[in-house]
This record gives structure tokens, C-alpha cells and sequence, in this order.
């Protein structure tokens, strides 16, 4: 059985900058670095000190709150570094790259000859695990929960985001090889939601033993909670399993090969990268080797999309969930009577741009909020872009006030920051919006533990 | 632009200085000329063009047909009443007379009320130590043009100060208020100083210079008090008939006496999106549905007036484009947006009919409604959890 959803609430950010679909550059990576940061509410314990050699697949650190979650190096060498911040928070493990990587063994094996703990320790063991992220709170999944199920979205409809289907073109076996494991991991479906605008590629269509859901519409209806919220949604006490279909490579590539193979496409992207395409690279690299050459002056780097990314320096590190790598130019500066410009070269959600004239036409937008922080006063903007069945404005207020048994039943159990990205784009207000929604889910996981 | 940036950042007064409020003044100038480079650090990297300035400025923007059409009418009326042109005579005759003269009884309604209410938010946003938010922008030319021409400048003032105070600042500024400000000040004027803001004198400036005196049986009465008296066949008598108020040559609040100004001005709200069309939809279907009813009991002259006679006079289409979309005082909900937008129209018209003392059934209609929505979006919101919850039941 499959399902078919159209969303018709969203929008679609058309930016300058998208990659043409070919591989243009492999890049090996002298460095990477593994930041706990790219894991909400982690508390990392490190199991290496500086000068530790390590094998790709070696863990780095773990979860202090359930240690059986590693967090594994993407390279083999030696650690040299051990980034740390106020009150000597981790921020970050650098390990410089041997030339030839040497890989730590993991079980190899067709996951459907194994039992559901064998693959679950195998999965932990090899760090692949961190991959797998749970609803509620949007955290990396607990591995004792049986979720509810699985969802995988084969689809990101963000600004300038990679084509999975062009990533994940012909490696059907992988692929399958990886859903499979899923499959032992629960007790419901495992569903796997493809793009509908276009002709998902045949490498999703062609997957066996999931439900394939067809979903159509406007970007945020690539997000995995969108999904969810339209196909089966989440109840108070229902745990669900999320993941991007690029992840399920990787799942695929540990049991085929029983190593943690790192490597990965990723989207060159934005009005500041000369040719903007796809690139091969290892999780956490050092971008300073990939730009190098190959974007303008005045770009701000940001690991991931425009909406829900991180900014990092032009020596920065790739993060862990991202396949996209994007450089927009860089705002600041003073705009004479912006309040009353035109407007033909600014995007808007509003009819209050003359750019509302032009639906097709692709933006260079920069990194300025247009406007300063204000009291809350237009309603109905953050409605036009939020297609799930949940007041977003009120559920917002009662995080605010703190209020828990308000947040459950306004629906904070279904969402993640990344829903309200949208929204805090369209804010009239500048209202920072998925930092609010952060705060909600951690105060609430807090309160539930 | 930069010599200008450069001059701006000189003079710029410390912020925590001797004087908290030089620097708001500062603050509000600056970001008023420039709309200061601030760059997102956490979350989304690009934001939408649009701020909080510029949807208050479409706002007023919208306004500019009523206003202009207010100014030229309350030249016209007292042309009109004193007998200089006579009222089957071409409207534009002596066009620049009734302009300039409606202007020079107009603008300082207009600068009283922005220089009144400015100078509040600067010295509260002085004291809270926060930027000027541009709330007052659009109440400020709002309150000049819902008020009868000949109010004294110190009663706008006084109902200025006692609604950005009392209906503002109190609950916390701009996005806070529970009851919208124009209205407050409107109301407070209505009920403090009724000889000023009621009856027959006061909707059409009658200053007589020497020499002139008022043409035989001038009135001076607005279409609302006519038609409570007569109905249809008065309003036509006195040329408010659907198409003569329509247009709006009829006396009145300054800005509220043309329906098809105020179109003008809906027709780029709702373009722009910055009106809720829920709101104004439902409103209309609102008093239309109400005044249909009147018509069917028909106790009355005035309960047999049209549905569309009763939407072209008095405040109602002002009151429905501008005041009721307010979005901070109005439903929050789309599904609360119709109710409060249709209840808003049911009872504008039925406080008209049943109470001629009041015969601004709109403001009224407005205030309580703004009360009620919170309301109305409780009950909303409610379903929606029920809804939700009902989920799982089905689920198990």
C-alpha cells in the first residue's frame, strides 16, 4: 500500500547557484573534524586523547547519556586535536588524515540473515547509528525504543538542495541493502517517501520491502515531519524513526563492505561558487581545499541549506548530516530607505514586493535580516507556510511561557526546528523561530527523562 | 548615501548616556533612513525582504485615497454650506478652494496626533530602553481620519495620549494591545466629549467668515442620522442615495464617508496581503446577512434600508478594511477571522438600528469584538487539540 500526499502550504525559495548534475572534483581531506554540536542535546564523553592513531570507524566519543552511542572517526589517523569551548565543552575532535585510510571491521553480512540485535550492535558499533534520528524532540534515536516506524525522505525541496536521486543513481544494492536492515528494526512499516513533482529515480522506485509514498508539493514537503504529519502522524508516546535516503547508503555500504565508509556526495552550491555541481568528499571535512579557487570574494559558508544550516569559516568542517555545502554573499550592509525600495530583486512571501510579478525568476539573496526584531504583529504569515494541523503561532507562545502540557497538545511531539524554517524566513517580525522550537523540544525532553 | 551614513554615525548619542531618550530619537531617525545591515547568526541565513516599516507603510499607503477624498470632502461640505457652490453643481468647482481649504483643517488633525502619539512612544521606548516600534505609524493617521472635522486639536490630543497609554503602552507597546488604539481614541472622545463627537453640528466645518452665513435649511446631518428618522426615502432626499454615498460627497467622519476611496485602498491591502480577506470578507457577509434580516422584519424605516445602503454610509466599509483586520487586536486563527469578522458586521448593524444614540455601531462593534477574540481563537485552538487527540482513538 502507498500513499499519495499533495501539500499545497509552503513555498519554494529560488536561489542563484544550483548545481548542475554532474561530479565535478573528488576531494580528500587532509583534516576532518567531528563536532558534537552537530547533535542537539548531546553530552559527549571522549574516548581518544591527542596523539591516539585511530582506523575510520574507531570511536572518538560517545553519549554520555546512553553509551552505547559512538560517535567514529570517517578517516583513519591520528588525533591532533581537541577543540574546547566555555566550561570546557567539546566542540570539536580533529583527526589528520592518513593517506590511505585504514578501516576498522565491522560484521559483514546480508542484514536479513541477522537478528534485529545483531544489526542494532553493529550499527552502534561502526557509528553509523548517529544517522538515525527519532520524533519527538529530534534528537539521535534511543536504540532500546522499537519506533512506531521509519520514515525516509528521498526528497529535499530546500533551497539549493542536492537531488538525492541523482547521489543515489545505480546503486540500487546498496541502497536495498540498507532498507533491509531497517526493516528488522521495527515493529511497523518502514516507509520511504519519494518525490512526486518529478519522477523519483529508479534506484527509489524500484525499493522493495517499504511503503513507497508518493509527496507532491512545495518545499517544506521535503521534510521528513511533513511527511510523517500527512502519512501516519505522531501521537503522545509514539516514538518514530527518521533518516535521509543518502543515510541509508551508508547503512547499506556497512553491511556490504563491514567497514564505515564516509565518503559522500555533496552540493557545491550558491551565487558565490563559480560552478556550482556536485563533489565528492568525506563527512567533517575541511572545506578550505574544496573552495579554494572555486568561489567569489565575500561569501558566507554555511554547512547545509540556507534555512537550516550552520554558518562554519572558510576553514571550517562539513557537518554530519549535511550533503550540502552552500556560499551565499555575505550582508551587512546599510540599505538607504529599505523599507520602501521596490523591491525587484528581493524575495518575498508578501505581495508587498514588486518581485511578486515574477514567479520564476532565481534570487541572490544575502545574509541580512531586512529589517530589525520586533514585536509579534502580523498573524496568518507563518499558517501560508506550515502545512501540518498544528496552530504554529501558538504552539510558539507556549513555549515561551514554558507551559509543557500546552506544547504537548499544540503538537510539539511532531515537529522539528527545521519545520519552522519557513516560517522564521517569512517573519515580519524577525522573530527567531527555530531556536524557540530548539528550546521547546529540549526543555520537554528534559521534563519527560 | 554614505556622506549621509557618515553624518548619521557621528552624531550618534551614546545608548546608555545621560540622555536615554537623545539616543531613541537617534535610534528611530537612523533606522528610519537606513535599514541597518544586521546579519542572521543562528537559523535561516536569508530572510524575506519584508518589515515590520514596510507592511505599516503599505498601511498607509492604503490610506491615501480616504485621505485625499476626506480632505477635498470637507472643503466640499462647507462649500456646500455656506452656499458658495450649490449642490447640483459640477463636484469639481472650485476644486483648489475645497482642497486647500480641507487641508488646512485636516493636516493639523494629522500633525497633532503623530506629534502627540510619536513623542509618547519615543519617551516610553526611551524608558524601556527598546527600539521605536512602528505600530503608531498607521494608528496615527488612523485617529485623524475617524474623527469629525471640527474637534478641537487639544480633545485629539488629550484622546491621544489617553489611547496610546491606556490602550497601549500599558499591556506593553506595539504587538501587545488588546483593544485597537485608533478606536480607543475614538471612543474616548465619543463618550468624554459627546457634544463634540454627536449630532448634527459637528460633521461639517461651519467657521463662517464675515459676510457669510449658512444656506437655508442646512442641516449638517450625517446620512446615518437621516436614516434612522427616514430611511431610504431621506437619504435620498438629502443625496445619499447607494451611488452618492458610494462615492462619498456626504457628511461624515473625515475619511470614512467614501466607500469607493476605501476600495482603493482595501483592493492594495489585499494584494500585498497585508489584510486578512477573511476579516473584511466576513465583515461584509456579516452586516449584509444583518441589515437583509432588519429588512425582513421591517419595523422601522431604518430596518428597511438596503444591506448595501447600510454598508455605503456611516463607518462600516472604513471600519471593516481598516480597523478590524487589525492583526494584533482581531482573530488570530483563520477559522477565528470569520467569525470574528462576520460577528464584527452583525452587530456594527444592529447597534446602528437598535440605538440610534449610538449610531457608530462600528466602533463598537470593533472594541467588543476585539475583546472577544481571544476568545473565539480559544475555542478554535481547543478544537483543533480534540481533534488531534481524537488521533490516537482511532489509532488504538
Amino acid at each position: 500500500m502507498s500513499k499519495d500526499v499533495k501539500i499545497s502550504k509552503g513555498a519554494n525559495i529560488k536561489l542563484k547557484g544550483i548545481a548542475d548534475k554532474l561530479h565535478t572534483n573528488t576531494f580528500i581531506p587532509t583534516e576532518i573534524v567531528l563536532k558534537p554540536s552537530d547533535f542537539p542535546t548531546l553530552t559527549p564523553k571522549l574516548s581518544v586523547k591527542v596523539g591516539d592513531k585511530v582506523k575510520a570507524g574507531s570511536p572518538l566519543f560517545f553519549n554520555k547519556e546512553n553509551e552505547r552511542i559512538l560517535f567514529t572517526s570517517p578517516v583513519s589517523g591520528e588525533v591532533i586535536e581537541i577543540n574546547r569551548g566555555e566550561k570546557r565543552k567539546i566542540l570539536g575532535v580533529k583527526v589528520k588524515a592518513d593517506t590511505e585510510t585504514q578501516y576498522e571491521s565491522f560484521v559483514k553480512a546480508d542484514p536479513l540473515t541477522l537478528s534485529k540485535e545483531d544489526i542494532l550492535d553493529n550499527l552502534l558499533k561502526s557509528g553509523v547509528w548517529p544517522f538515525f534520528r527519532q520524533r519527538p524532540y529530534d534528537v539521535i534515536a534511543n536504540p532500546s525504543d522499537t519506533p512506531k516506524a521509519i520514515h525516509i525522505t528521498a526528497l529535499d525541496t530546500n533551497p539549493l538542495a542536492p537531488d538525492y536521486g541523482f547521489i543515489a543513481h545505480g546503486k540500487n544494492t546498496i541502497f536495498q541493502t540498507g532498507l533491509n536492515a531497517l526493516t528488522k528494526l521495527t515493529a511497523g512499516k518502514v516507509h520511504l517517501n519519494i518525490n512526486g513533482n518529478l519522477n523519483a529515480d529508479e534506484v527509489f522506485t524500484s525499493s522493495k520491502n517499504v511503503q513507497l509514498n508518493k509527496i507532491e508539493g512545495p518545499h517544506p514537503a521535503g521534510n521528513v515531519g511533513v511527511q510523517i504529519h500527512h502519512i501516519d502522524p505522531i501521537n503522545k508516546g509514539d516514538v518514530v524513526w527518521t533518516l535521509k535516503a543518502l543515510d541509508v547508503l551508508t547503512i547499506g555500504k556497512l553491511f556490504i563492505e563491514g567497514k564505515f565508509d564516509a565518503s559522500r556526495s555533496v552540493a557545491f552550491v550558491g551565487s558565490k561558487v563559480k560552478k556550482p555541481s556536485y563533489i565528492k568528499t568525506i563527512l567533517g571535512a575541511n572545506i578550505s581545499n574544496i573552495i579554494n579557487g572555486n568561489v567569489e570574494e565575500g561569501g558566507r559558508y554555511i554547512s547545509g541549506n540556507p534555512l537550516t544550516g550552520t554558518q562554519i569559516a572558510e576553514d571550517g568542517y562539513l557537518g554530519f548530516y549535511d550533503y550540502q555545502l552552500t556560499v551565499i554573499p555575505e550582508g551587512g550592509n546599510n540599505q538607504f530607505f529599505g523599507w520602501m525600495t521596490p523591491g525587484f530583486d528581493k524575495f518575498s512571501l508578501s505581495g508587498t514586493f514588486f518581485s511578486k510579478l515574477m514567479p520564476n525568476k532565481e534570487y541572490d539573496l544575502n545574509t541580512n535580516t531586512n529589517g530589525e526584531e520586533r514585536a509579534f504583529v502580523v498573524s496568518g504569515e507563518y499558517e501560508k507556510v506550515f502545512p501540518f494541523d498544528i496552530y504554529p503561532v501558538y504552539l510558539i507562545k507556549s513555549i515561551l511561557v514554558n507551559d509543557i502540557e500546552a506544547m504537548e497538545n499544540l503538537g510539539i511531539y511532531e515537529v522539528a526546528p527545521e519545520d519552522f524554517a519557513l516560517c522564521e524566513y517569512a517573519c515580519t517580525s524577525k522573530n527567531p523561530v527555530q531556536q524557540y522550537i530548539r528550546d521547546g523540544l529540549n526543555v520537554l525532553k528534559k521534563e519527560m527523562a | 548615501m554614505k556622506v549621509l551614513d557618515d553624518m548619521m554615525q557621528k552624531l550618534k548619542p551614546k545608548a546608555d548616556g545621560k540622555f536615554p531618550l537623545a539616543y531613541t530619537v537617534w535610534d528611530g531617525m537612523y533606522t528610519f533612513l537606513f535599514v541597518p545591515g544586521h546579519t542572521n547568526k543562528n537559523g535561516v541565513h536569508i530572510k524575506d525582504g519584508i518589515d515590520l516599516k514596510r507592511t505599516m507603510v503599505m498601511v498607509i499607503i492604503a490610506l491615501i485615497p480616504a485621505l485625499l477624498f476626506g480632505i477635498y470632502n470637507v472643503g466640499h461640505q462647507h462649500f456646500l454650506a455656506v452656499g458658495n457652490v450649490l449642490q447640483d453643481a459640477h463636484v469639481c468647482e472650485m476644486f483648489w478652494d475645497k482642497f486647500i481649504f480641507g487641508a488646512l483643517k485636516v493636516l493639523p488633525l494629522i500633525i497633532v496626533s503623530y506629534g502627540v502619539g510619536l513623542g509618547i512612544e519615543f519617551v516610553f521606548a526611551a524608558f524601556n530602553k527598546h527600539s521605536i516600534q512602528e505600530g503608531f505609524l498607521v494608528s496615527g493617521m488612523l485617529i485623524p481620519l475617524i474623527v469629525p472635522v471640527d474637534v478641537p486639536l487639544w480633545m485629539v490630543a488629550v484622546a491621544t495620549i489617553f489611547a496610546v497609554i491606556i490602550g497601549k503602552e500599558v499591556f506593553g507597546g506595539t504587538g501587545m494591545n488588546i483593544v485597537n488604539v485608533a478606536l480607543t481614541a475614538r471612543a474616548f472622545l465619543f463618550f468624554a466629549y459627546p457634544t463634540k463627537m454627536s449630532g448634527d453640528e459637528v460633521w461639517v466645518s461651519t467657521t463662517l467668515e464675515e459676510g457669510q452665513q449658512l444656506v437655508d435649511g442646512f442641516s449638517g446631518a450625517t446620512p446615518l442620522a437621516k436614516a434612522v428618522e427616514g430611511g431610504t426615502e431621506a437619504l435620498n432626499n438629502m443625496n445619499a442615495s447607494v451611488m452618492e454615498s458610494f462615492i462619498g460627497f456626504i457628511p461624515g467622519s473625515i475619511g470614512e464617508t467614501s466607500t469607493l476611496a476605501i476600495g482603493l485602498g482595501a483592493l492594495l491591502l489585499l494584494i500585498t496581503g497585508i489584510a486578512s480577506w477573511r476579516i473584511m470578507l466576513s465583515t461584509i457577509v456579516g452586516g449584509y446577512v444583518m441589515a437583509m434580516l432588519f429588512n425582513l422584519w421591517g419595523a422601522n424605516p431604518f430596518m428597511e434600508l438596503s444591506p448595501i445602503h447600510q454598508l455605503v454610509i456611516g463607518g462600516f466599509a472604513f471600519g471593516a478594511v481598516f480597523m478590524a483586520t487589525d492583526p494584533v487586536t482581531g482573530s488570530q486563527t483563520n477559522t477565528g477571522k470569520y467569525i470574528y469578522g462576520f460577528l464584527i458586521g452583525v452587530f456594527a448593524i444592529m447597534i446602528r438600528v437598535f440605538n440610534p444614540a449610538y449610531p457608530e455601531g462600528m466602533m463598537l462593534a470593533i472594541l467588543f469584538m476585539n475583546i472577544m477574540a481571544p476568545l473565539i481563537d480559544h475555542y478554535v485552538v481547543e478544537a483543533n487539540i480534540k481533534r488531534r487527540l481524537k488521533r490516537v482513538s482511532v489509532n488504538a
